[in-house]
């Protein structure tokens, strides 16, 4: 009988495509497609009116595990992440010890493995330290047991022009890639806010524009020059997109990412000086934020990252000065992104299951994820009730962070079950069970 | 009106009521014994995140003049300096009885966080905060200039505002919270005000401001302003690149005895010379400027405590509509 406990119909559920479909979920995989799917030892799951999606895949998460337990842990992360639809993440590489060791991106690998509820994907850091002095050793986190592809120094920019350089040459032997924090050091130092009529009047260090844009500027030379993928984390001006698209056409390797908080909110709120809008980099304009959509529904921006950076409590409850930047994103980039792009017309579910899903994976190499749900893939699953509308309530999410700015509103889209390779982490909206640690080892 | 955070919240109708009380104040301090009653038994605090001796000893003789009593808290070499946040530190002070905080941080924006964090009830006053603003230095310099534009204009101060006024600000625009306050209430006021500065110490952002912006000192003071007030330059700016030398800032934004005497040359002119202090005596003024008659430096010291008693007197005394004197009179 055990042996049938994850057997699965899902019964009616649209796919990206707009086609209807029942879904046979057994062994890990999509079993059978097609219509009047039966099976004796299944559990039926009514998917009529909701939309599969396959699982969506994170580019950019802090886990902060090892060292900062009291913001958050892959136990709670990864809870996190099934609840907000998510199959798997990329858990950033600056935690204490920083990620930039086999020793380091295999624990974090094996803390995921043994929570079972998504993929966690360690991301390598690119410097010893993050110190931006030496390259870590990438090759030994490329053939460790977390298989690194994704390799990122988030949080501080690699600003060095040569050990940039290195470092997109050096993956290219395990087809890495490097995700660069695009800020320029000088141009930042005490800077709290994005410069410009706000910085101005309330009197905060300005966090220009062209602090970013002049970095990806040369990052995507650099990529054409040695021909290396690079990819920009957290994309947040107009101008990026500009130097974005600029390269794309000019057949640069280069991928972007651009999170929900970016695609909604402005500098506006920083009139508050309420810290849980603090970010870095930081809320931009509204300018800034129709750019980015547009860039993200034209394919110039590739993927949704969420940047998911939970904090303790004291960490924003203080002056803006003194808080952490950062903010939760998991359980509400579905929705975030389902509000700005589908609901603004911008998009479809198809193009969302791209920039969510599809392409985060194949930027990160994850060949079991972002696949299309068709007979023998992996059922990597999550079904979302589009018309289901939720208010956002902090303490009531499984992320220890309570710092979400979309704290209060209403909003569109609920993820009603996830299937992470064929497990039910997730079922009528509440988070079900681990996924065995054995069944992830097959 | 529950705090004091910004002077963008000051309406002109409750900013000519504050400068109109603090007129009151003012002939109150010119008296033998320079008290009022009217807050006995309650407690202001001064909470000091950041050094200011003249600030600070404003707002203690100003809520002295009232009988309010006084703690005042320096949250350097405090608990706060051992790691205690803002949040604990307020919450132990209005435990201990605070009825109002005057805050002075480094950090922009502190007041606000204090006042709409639901920390503490009691209404906060900002003394000055990081390169937001400082709203009383703004009102005692508005109650200077109002002296002296009634005073011009041969009529009462109390009542009127700066309608037609010409009020040039000198210097780091971008790093003043002088400036800031100023701006938002000498214009709601009626004045028009034009800033002076190096391009590098104007705010980006800067041109959506109600204020005319100019480069040069010497044009702008060719035009005849009524006050003019220099701002204090911080020597350290020069090392981050905000402009050459001391000598070039001096020669091309400083207010020099050269500019002195081309003022007093000119025929007619009334105007003043104002600064926040301190005075970086030799940079942004020169002593001949600093000690001129036209100099109000010292006026403005004498009014910020009256200004101060006014502000705590209204966010304070349950009864905001009354004259504090007579309130004193009939009580007596």
């Amino acid at each position: 009988m055990t042996r049938e406990e994850n057997v699965y119909i899902i019964r009616g559920a649209t796919l990206p495509d707009t086609s209807t479909t029942d879904l046979l979920v057994k062994d890990g995989i999509i079993a059978d497609a097609g219509t009047g799917i039966s099976n004796a030892s299944a559990q039926v799951i009514d998917a009529e009116g909701l939309i599969a999606l396959p699982g969506l895949v994170d580019l950019h998460t802090h886990l902060r595990e090892p060292g900062r337990e009291d913001a958050e842990t892959v136990e709670t992360g990864s809870r996190s992440a099934a609840l907000g639809g998510f199959t798997a993440v990329h858990a950033m590489a600056n935690s204490t010890p920083v990620a930039d060791t086999a020793g380091v991106v295999e624990q974090v690998h094996s803390l995921g493995l043994e929570a079972g509820w998504v993929d966690v994907r360690p991301v390598g850091a690119v410097t010893v330290g993050l110190a931006g002095e030496r390259l870590a050793e990438l090759g030994a986190m490329a053939s460790s047991r977390a298989r690194v592809r994704v390799f990122s120094d988030d949080g501080i920019c690699v600003h060095d022009p040569v050990l940039m350089r290195r470092a997109l040459e050096y993956v290219k032997s395990f087809d890495g890639v490097i995700a660069q924090h695009a800020q320029d050091p000088r141009l930042t130092v005490g800077s709290q806010m994005n410069e410009g009529d706000v910085s101005a009047v309330l009197g905060l260090g300005g966090w220009p524009a062209v602090a970013e844009e002049s970095i990806i500027a040369r990052d995507v030379l650099l990529a054409k020059h040695v021909d290396s993928r690079l990819h920009v984390c957290h994309v947040s001006t107009a101008g990026s997109v500009e130097i974005i698209r600029w390269a794309k056409a000019r057949g640069v390797k280069v991928t972007a990412e651009v999170t929900p908080h970016h695609l909604l909110l402005t500098e506006e709120l920083v009139r508050s000086y309420d810290p849980v809008y603090k970010v870095n980099p930081p809320l931009r304009t509204s300018e800034d934020v129709t750019a980015l959509r547009e860039a993200l529904a034209d394919g110039t921006i590739d993927v949704v990252g969420t940047d998911h950076a939970p904090h303790p409590s004291e960490h924003k409850e203080c002056e803006w000065a003194q808080a952490a930047m950062g903010m939760t994103g998991l359980e509400t980039a579905l929705s975030v992104v389902q509000h700005t792009m589908i609901e603004t017309g911008m998009m479809g579910w198809k193009d969302f299951a791209r920039v969510t899903s599809t392409t985060p994976a194949a930027i990160g190499r994850v060949e079991t994820q972002g696949r299309p749900l068709t007979v023998g893939e992996p059922a990597n699953i999550t079904l979302v009730d589009p018309d289901g509308r939720w208010s956002v309530v902090p303490a009531r999410m499984a992320t220890k962070g309570r710092n979400s700015p979309f704290k209060g509103m209403e909003l569109p889209g609920k993820v009603q079950a996830v299937f992470f390779g064929g497990h039910p982490t997730v079922l009528n909206g509440e988070l079900a069970t681990r996924r065995p640690t054995a069944q992830a080892a097959k | 009106m529950r705090h004091l955070l910004s002077t963008r919240d000051l309406s002109p109708q409750e900013a000519v009521q504050l400068l109109d009380t603090a007129e009151e104040m003012a002939a109150v301090s010119t008296r033998e014994v320079k008290k009022l009653p009217v807050l006995r038994g309650r407690t202001v605090v001064n909470l000091f995140f950041e050094d200011s001796t003249r600030t600070r000893i404003s707002f203690e003789a100003a809520a002295k003049r009232l009988s309010a009593d006084v703690i005042n808290f320096a949250a350097k070499g405090s608990s706060v300096s051992k790691g205690e946040s803002l949040k604990d530190t307020a919450q132990t002070l209005e435990a201990m009885g605070a009825d109002a905080v005057v805050l002075r941080h480094w950090a922009s924006g502190a007041p606000d966080r204090l006042a709409s964090s639901g920390w503490i009830d009691a209404p906060v006053i900002n003394a000055g905060d990081g390169t937001h603003e400082h709203p009383t230095q703004a009102l005692l310099d508005a109650f200077t200039m109002r002296r002296h534009w009634s005073r011009v204009a041969g009529r009462e101060s109390i009542g009127s505002d700066l309608a037609g006024m010409r009020v040039v600000i000198v210097g780091d625009v971008l790093h003043s919270r002088v400036v800031r306050s100023n701006l938002w209430l000498l214009t709601a006021l009626g004045a028009t005000v034009t800033l002076v500065a190096p391009p590098t110490l104007l705010p980006v952002g800067v041109s959506q401001w109600p204020c005319e912006i100019s480069y040069d000192l010497d044009a702008v003071l060719a035009s005849e302003p009524d006050a003019v007030m220099m701002l204090r330059v911080q020597r350290e700016r020069m090392e981050a690149a905000f402009f050459p030398s001391a000598n070039e800032y001096s020669r091309r934004w400083g207010f020099t005895d050269a500019r002195l005497a081309r003022l007093d040359a000119a025929v007619g002119s009334d105007a003043i010379i104002m600064h926040p202090g301190p005075m970086n005596r030799g940079l942004e003024i020169s002593s001949a400027a600093a000690d001129s008659p036209r100099s109000t430096v010292l006026a403005q010291v004498q009014n910020g405590v009256a200004v101060r008693m006014a502000v705590l007197y209204h966010l304070l005394s349950g009864d905001r509509s009354s004259n504090p004197v007579e309130q004193q009179e009939v009580g007596q």
